[in-house]
């Protein structure tokens, strides 16, 4: 990327004056932004809405229930040799999803190296740990399924319980899905040598560079951030 | 600030939030584990996870070496959400307690007329 630097010579380059300065800049805001870059950041604070709608009705229906809220630890727990470990799943979906961001962070910064080779490793290691946590969450589903929880009664607590597991896990579950999906079509770019030789984009026809994995890497961290908050008030609450 | 990529940090503190992460994760499972009692508990899981979304919004996503009115853009509205989140949170602990003391501790209006010795909403 090549942005010409911000006209005005005497516009602040750090801290609150900066802030003003681009808020108050000429023509428009977001001067000398990487625009792809900071259309995913609008996104991502959509996003960051849609999630506390959930998070905010979960909690506000949890305060005001009666009758007692399903034991998380008791039902997330898993049966390992005879004794009961509780959230033992939800811990290692949380260790997955974690190392799949570390993984994506190390592909950025391998990818702005000019180190197409681990790049294109890092993003496969990402994919693979995502597809791990789907597996992992398709094996949670079917066994609350299995043990009668549904999204209007479960039989082991309020009825509420089943309609916000459902919504939220499986809404955080679509997010992932897609972002392995998006996950393999950057590594496949990578492996072809797109984003080193600026091929032009088949979808967009924008010139392609690395910057495209940092974007990615912004969606995928995000959706660990969103996990991050679902795993303390829904499961360990 | 005109190139930002020339801003990449050095890549061990990736391997060091990472770690970090992991550090965090457990101690937020620990809480839950040994089941610490309830205001304590909610306030440490809360402390905590905001611990982990800052270290990955920060580093990972690179927003400390990003243009500071990213980092607005990405701060104020989630502080006003949270704000909602607290006034909900009141909300429903409201209409908790206005459950308990008028369909759980007094009698069904139906089973048993109101009166002045037995009212059907006390107090």
């Amino acid at each position: 990327m090549s942005h010409s630097p911000p006209s005005s010579s005497a516009a602040p380059a750090s801290g609150f004056a900066s802030f003003v300065a681009d808020l108050a800049s000429d023509q428009r805001a977001f001067k000398g932004l990487s625009w792809p870059k900071t259309m995913m950041w609008v996104f991502l604070l959509g996003d960051i809405f849609v999630f506390s709608c959930f998070l905010i009705a979960y909690m506000n229906l949890r305060t005001a229930v009666q009758a007692p809220w399903p034991h998380p630890s008791e039902v997330f727990a898993l049966n390992i040799g005879g004794k009961e470990i509780p959230l033992l799943l939800v811990a290692v979906m949380t260790l997955v999803l974690t190392s799949s961001c570390g993984t994506m962070s190390l592909a950025v910064a391998y990818g702005y190296g000019k180190n197409r080779e681990k790049a294109l490793q890092m993003l496969w290691i990402s994919a693979a740990l995502g597809l791990m946590f789907m597996a992992m969450q398709a094996f949670e589903w079917t066994k609350l399924i299995g043990e009668g929880v549904r999204p209007w009664v479960n039989g082991i607590g309020a009825s509420q319980f089943g309609a916000f597991f459902f919504m939220i896990t499986g809404f955080h579950g679509t997010h992932v899905t897609i972002g392995v999906i998006l996950i393999l079509v950057t590594a496949s770019k990578v492996a072809r040598g797109e984003l080193d030789n600026g091929t032009r984009s088949s979808l967009t026809g924008r010139k392609q560079s690395y910057e495209l994995v940092e974007i990615l890497s912004l969606y995928w961290h995000f959706v660990d951030v969103v996990w991050v908050f679902l795993f303390a008030v829904f499961y360990l609450w | 600030m005109s190139n930002e990529h020339a801003q990449q940090p050095d890549i061990g503190i990736y391997f060091k939030v990472w770690g970090l992460l992991f550090v965090l994760a457990g101690t937020s499972y620990c809480i839950a584990y040994f089941g610490v009692g309830q205001p304590l508990k909610a306030i440490l899981l809360l402390a905590l996870a905001l611990g982990q979304a800052g270290l990955i919004v920060a580093v990972l996503m690179h927003l400390v070496w990003e243009r500071v009115i990213v980092a607005y853009l990405m701060f104020v509205p989630p502080m006003l959400l949270a704000s909602f989140l607290a006034i909900c949170f009141t909300d429903g602990s409201y209409t908790n307690r206005t459950r308990e003391s008028n369909y759980l501790a007094a009698p069904l209006p139906s089973a048993a007329p109101a009166t002045a010795a037995n009212p059907a909403v006390p107090h």
